[in-house]
């Protein structure tokens, strides 16, 4: 029965001589086929790289490459724990605190300053906003880098987190995300309705603003984690090697190992087991998150 | 989405109100003033604060150490711009630059188009749409590091996937790391492999708001979907492409990770410097050699260079908002 009433407003077009050719939105073959290849390239590195590390390193180095998996992921999952120099278990801690804070961070510090720029009146609010706006365009921790270090040395944070965090903090894109959400979740007439009640800034923001921007904060908070996860450049300068981050940690691995593929395999495995996780519950939120603030841009 | 959004803010605002009322309004009237005029300043304080402190003053003392030459130990003599005199001399210096310009543009130009193709692509009807768009955007889950390890290893001379295959067209294995040409093709590949999805999705959404009638009238015309792809979408994506052009100069003029991992983790990017990009000359010259001084005049250099692109970039943004 479903499938009849599913199936019965689609029958016409496709058996319809005419307007199936005519129908811009109609996949060929060739639309099918070329999808599929893409698909193929978008996957098949990461599963190419757990097949190697269910492997050994026989398997690795054979002619043609082993293309399926074997048994071997745990005893190569304990083996990079275990690798002298590489801190693996300290650079997956370290990582997750640092994501967490920073992440956490980021969406306080965004949703007061979006709140602030979309629904409150103060003297220099858009030249501000602008200034965020173009610093967005500048990398500024790879800009600042040396006198970066030299400041944590000053101040005598090298090699702690504290350090790694605190530059992390600052993303005008974070701001600028939730000025835009701010402004389409939250009307202004809410804000100035609650003003009259006597409601204080702090109160409107906390009880009016972000419940309504929540779902903004959810994606900035996604995209926020999955980007200092991979953070590389400035956790690789400022922390020492016995204390890395993950993607530190890797190097190490890279470097101490280079022959002995399995275990980097194994180790990039491990690297990217939070990431799959928020990709696979947060997916939808991640393509909405991007495709909203896309058409925005 | 909006639905929730209102049902919270209206449970959320209702209480607060009659029992505000109730209070004599009296030594408020100082507070609420203040309230008004002080909290949003408070409320983007910590941004600013965190910005200023992070992002603007090592900016600034980057210039400052430039002109010096400043040495790890802290011993520092003024040397005006004989950093940047002896940095536009330097062939390492400008060998940099022509890896990362070349890099940046072999790996941004196919990415962009093929991006545009998998988009009209994904924008056709399909079935299983969620795990399709997921799927495109698989590879931002790993990281730049990861990739690079992946990738390096598909590119192994000796057991690489890559001169297997090339192998079985009759082609002797090729040393990737070797030549300028085939390591700029496998760190552009690595950079590729990982955004051509994500700004696929976002060509996609784009897309998505091009009037479905345009199409319809241009078949009944009868101009062929290639003609509808090239002279409707491409058009009306121009903002959009801009969008990821700027993005993607970003990316590519501070290329660290992949070259990096790929060239054994050392910062020389290869035995003749063959891939070694500006950041990397950077943090070489700052961190491994600790000419502080000499590394903060090629940060300044290359901020340059992004923020020229960025502006011209912005220009043409603006003059296509204007011609609209």
């Amino acid at each position: 029965m479903t499938t009849i009433t599913h199936r019965a407003p689609r029958a016409p077009r496709p058996t319809g001589a005419g307007t199936s050719r005519l129908d811009p939105f109609r996949a060929t073959v060739l639309t099918k086929a070329s999808l599929g290849l893409a698909i193929f390239l978008s996957i098949f590195p990461i599963y190419w790289m757990i097949v190697i590390a269910t492997r050994t390193n026989e398997d690795a180095h054979s002619m043609p490459p082993p293309l399926l998996p074997a048994g071997n992921l745990g005893e190569n999952i304990r083996a990079v724990f275990e690798a002298e120099n590489a801190h693996f278990m300290t650079g997956i801690i370290n990582s997750i605190i640092i994501a967490c804070t920073v992440t956490i961070g980021i969406v306080i510090i965004s949703t007061l300053a979006g709140f602030a720029f979309a629904s409150l009146t103060f003297r220099g609010r858009n030249l501000l906003l602008l200034s965020v706006v173009l610093t967005m365009m500048v990398p500024l921790q790879q800009m600042g880098i040396v006198p970066l270090y030299q400041m944590m040395v000053t101040l005598g944070w090298t090699n702690t987190l504290k350090a790694v965090i605190l530059p992390f903090l600052v993303n005008g894109f974070g701001v600028f995300l939730m000025t835009q959400y701010t402004r389409q979740a939250v009307p202004r007439e809410l804000v100035e309705a609650a003003r009259v009640d006597g409601a204080s800034t702090l109160r409107i923001w906390w009880n009016v603003a972000v419940p309504a921007v929540r779902p903004g904060m959810a994606v900035l908070a996604i995209q926020t984690f999955m980007l200092i996860w991979n953070e590389f450049l400035w956790p690789l300068i400022v922390l020492t090697p016995d204390n890395p981050t993950v993607q530190v940690a890797l190097r190490a691995l890279n470097d101490r190992y280079s022959t002995n593929y399995v275990l980097i395999f194994a180790g990039t495995t491990v690297s990217i087991i939070p990431l799959l996780l928020v990709f696979v519950f947060f997916g939808r939120q991640i393509i909405g998150g991007l495709m909203e603030g896309a058409v925005k841009e | 989405m909006s639905l929730s959004v209102d049902a919270g803010s209206r449970t959320r605002t209702v209480p607060p109100g009659p029992r505000r009322h109730a209070r004599p309004p009296g030594g408020r009237r100082f507070w609420s003033w203040l309230d008004l005029r002080a909290t949003p300043y408070l409320f983007v304080s910590p941004y600013f604060i965190l910005f200023a402190i992070f992002g603007v003053f090592p900016l600034i003392f980057t210039a400052w150490v430039s002109l010096h030459d400043w040495q790890l130990a802290g011993d520092k003599t003024f040397i005006g711009m004989e950093n940047y005199t002896e940095l536009l001399a330097d062939d390492k210096f400008w060998n940099s630059v022509l890896n990362t310009v070349g890099i940046f543009v072999i790996a941004t130009v196919p990415q962009l188009l093929l991006a545009l193709l998998l988009a009209n692509a994904l924008n056709k009807k399909l079935r299983g749409r969620l795990v399709l768009r997921l799927s495109v955007l698989a590879p931002l889950i790993t990281s730049v590091v990861a990739v690079a390890v992946v990738f390096t290893q598909l590119y192994g001379r000796d057991y690489g996937l890559v001169n297997w295959v090339l192998g079985a067209f009759g082609v002797d294995p090729i040393h990737w790391q070797n030549e300028k040409w085939s390591s700029w093709i496998a760190i552009a590949t690595m950079i590729d492999w990982r955004w051509t999805g994500y700004n696929a999705i976002i060509y996609l959404a784009a897309m998505q708001t091009i009037p479905k009638d345009l199409y319809e009238a241009a078949a009944i015309d009868g101009a062929s979907p290639r003609r509808q792809f090239w002279g409707i979408t491409v058009p009306l994506l121009k903002p959009t492409i801009i969008f990821t052009v700027i993005v993607s100069t970003i990316g590519g003029f501070t290329l660290f990770a992949e070259p990096v991992m790929f060239g054994a983790g050392l910062m020389t990017g290869g035995t003749t410097g063959q891939f070694q990009t500006v950041a990397m000359f950077i943090v070489k010259e700052g961190f491994r050699d600790f000419q502080y001084g000499y590394a903060a005049a090629a940060a300044w250099i290359l901020f340059l260079l992004i923020m020229i692109t960025a502006l011209i970039n912005f220009a043409i943004v603006r003059g296509i908002g204007r011609s609209r």
